[in-house]
């Protein structure tokens, strides 16, 4: 599509009292892609998807968010953007889903056919039913609010942990339509605490972590950015791994990551392979379940999370 | 990898005119066409979503058309209090419609806007198109549409129970206007400031003291003076004298109730307009 991106984030920071909950916080999200913004609880998900929707005003630093300011210029960009809340609030309690959607599509010009949203989101039940909204159980509500972000058919959603509380099917189901909205030319950006859920979906993967971005790209090039393979095998436990070390090319890491299980970073090839083995015979080891194999995001993500902990522990 | 999608492609110009030679291509339902409805079209449809989920709410109805029509019909039915030299419905209906506002504009809007802004409607709502002002004046409306209601059906049984009105319709309807102003100023101050329970209760329990003591089916010249003095200047004692001297005595408008409305409206608004959180 264009080049301008949808959402331009540069150098955001929001202060709550003392300490900053987005914390210089800067990415771009691309028209028409899916990007996942990962981080733990706490990390400034939400902080920062509420700034993109107007609703808190940044502390310092810019956003533009289909080239508006979504403080001051909330009115242009609200019919543009589609929102789903945390936790599936923002519902009407005494409402039934239905009604709900069908008020939200009459705010809009040319909003989505109801009767097809339902049918699209597989909430036929719900809408047969006469239950009001604070009677539907959290992931009910979740898939309501889904259905209400996309009703008046935006260029853009922001999505705040929309699979958290849907069961695997539920999940997959709004993986699906997540892709069919990227198909369509929807821009998405969604929060989530799942690495998985990041890596099946997105195009584009920021991780944060304490208000900062510690690694953005693609899912293919987080996972291969640092280094490019894994071997995994088990064996007794607290072998000496220095003496592995030594025996192994310079670039390679050598990690006892549980007691008896043992992680090798490198780049593989047959001679580290060998290496690797001749190393245990010498040792006297069967090495057990040895695994070659790339490093997945949640390897990566783990490092990181785990070094940011380390430098923000006291 | 697991990542199934090459990096992000765009998607056709125009995705909702599917290749002829694709049989599986399909319109796509979430096409982008984004606008806001005219604001006019905005605002009936919130006024009615309003109405219409208040209508359906029973503890809603009970406090704004059941207590209102069953107190006029008991009191009249009943020497209860003794109502001094008016006739006891000609007493009765000024109070009652005095409480039809209070049920309406302090105490149902108070509990209402205190839960919608507990499970985020209000949050929702501010990330659609609906502008703020245009919420605000669909709740106005919905306050008012709710008493034209109630105010066919207590007038209605009080004249069906004899009740004989004298007074300028005007000043009737600028005391209602001002009593609504003043009511929901402090509805929506409690509600947009504590929690939707502490709402709940502190709206009802508000309601019920000035059901008792805001001389709405009980004449204030029975309190001692000076108790009697404050219990004029709370915006219940001031509506229902306003409209007892209009509707009862047939005088001009009450400027010292509309006074006293209009101050209770100004420092309630304001009030809430300062501490309103909408989350
Ligand atoms: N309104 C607020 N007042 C005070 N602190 C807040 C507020 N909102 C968020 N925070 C704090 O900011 C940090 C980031 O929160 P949040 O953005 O909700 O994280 P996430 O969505 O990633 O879980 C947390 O430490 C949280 O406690
Ligand atoms: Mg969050």
């Amino acid at each position: 599509m264009s080049a301008v991106p949808a959402v331009e984030i540069s150098s955001l920071v929001k202060r709550y009292g003392s300490t900053a909950a987005v914390d210089g916080l800067s990415f771009q999200v691309a028209a028409g892609t899916i990007t996942a913004v990962l981080g733990p609880n706490g990390a400034g998900k939400t902080t920062t998807v509420e700034i993109c929707e107007g609703f808190r005003r940044p502390d310092d630093g810019a956003v533009r968010v289909l080239g508006l300011d979504p403080w001051r210029d909330g009115a242009a960009l609200r019919p543009r953007v589609g929102v789903m809340l945390q936790d599936g609030a923002g519902f009407y309690p005494g409402a039934r889903p239905v009604e709900l959607l069908t008020h939200l599509a009459r705010l809009h010009a040319s909003p989505l056919d109801v009767s097809m949203l339902v049918a699209r989101l597989g909430l036929e039940s719900l809408a047969r039913g006469r239950a009001p909204l604070r009677r539907l159980s959290g992931g009910e509500r979740q898939r309501v609010a889904l259905a209400a972000a996309l009703v008046g058919r935006p260029d853009l959603v922001f999505l705040d942990e929309p699979t958290a509380g849907l069961d695997p099917q539920g999940r997959r189901a709004t993986w699906q339509l997540l892709d069919e909205l990227r198909a369509a030319g929807v821009t998405v950006v969604l929060t989530t605490h799942l690495i998985d859920e990041a890596e099946r979906l997105a195009d584009h993967v920021v991780i944060i972590d304490a208000g900062r971005v510690l690694a953005e790209g693609t899912p293919q090039e987080l996972t291969s950015g640092v280094s490019d393979d894994v071997i995994r095998f088990g064996g007794p436990p607290r072998l000496d791994v220095g003496s592995l070390r030594a025996a192994l090319p310079a670039a390679a890491t050598v990690r006892e990551v549980a007691p008896g299980s043992y992680e090798v970073t490198a780049p593989v090839d047959p001679s580290l392979l060998a290496t690797l083995t001749s190393w245990c015979a010498a040792q006297d080891i069967l090495a057990e379940g040895l695994q070659v194999g790339r490093r997945s995001l949640e390897d990566v993500y783990l490092e990181l999370i785990g070094a940011s902990a380390g430098r923000t522990a006291p | 990898m697991t990542a199934p999608d090459p990096p992000p492609v765009p998607p056709p110009s125009d995705a909702s005119v599917p290749p002829p030679d694709d049989a599986s291509a399909r319109p796509s339902l979430f096409a982008p066409a984004p606008g806001a409805a005219p604001v006019g079209r905005m605002l009936l449809a919130q006024t009615l979503f309003e109405v219409r989920l208040l209508l359906r709410n029973g503890e809603q109805l009970l406090l704004t058309a059941a207590i209102p029509v069953v107190l006029l019909w008991l009191l009249t039915a009943a020497p209860v209090f003794d109502t001094g030299d008016y006739e006891r419905v000609d007493f009765l209906v000024p109070g009652i419609l005095a409480l039809c506002v209070m049920s309406t504009a302090f105490t149902s809007l108070a509990i209402s806007t205190g839960y919608e802004r507990r499970y985020g409607a209000l949050k929702r709502l501010a990330v659609s198109p609906l502008p703020r002002w245009t919420l605000l004046l669909a709740k106005a409306l919905t306050v008012l549409v709710i008493e034209a209601f109630q105010v066919v059906l207590v007038g209605g049984l009080g004249l069906a129970l004899g009740w004989r009105p004298s007074g300028s319709p005007l000043a009737v309807a600028v005391l209602l206007v001002a009593g609504t102003l003043a009511f929901a100023g402090l509805g929506l101050l409690m509600a947009g400031t504590l929690r939707a329970e502490a709402t709940l209760a502190a709206a009802n329990l508000v309601y019920l003291l000035l059901l008792v003591l805001g001389g709405v089916v009980i004449p204030l010249s029975g309190f001692p003076s000076g108790l009697r003095t404050v219990l004029e200047l709370t915006p219940a004692g001031a509506l229902a004298d306003g409209l007892r001297s209009v509707l009862a005595d047939g005088a001009g408008l009450p400027w010292g109730s509309v006074a006293v409305l209009a101050a209770w409206a100004l420092a309630g608004l304001t009030a809430a307009a300062r501490w309103f959180r909408w989350e």
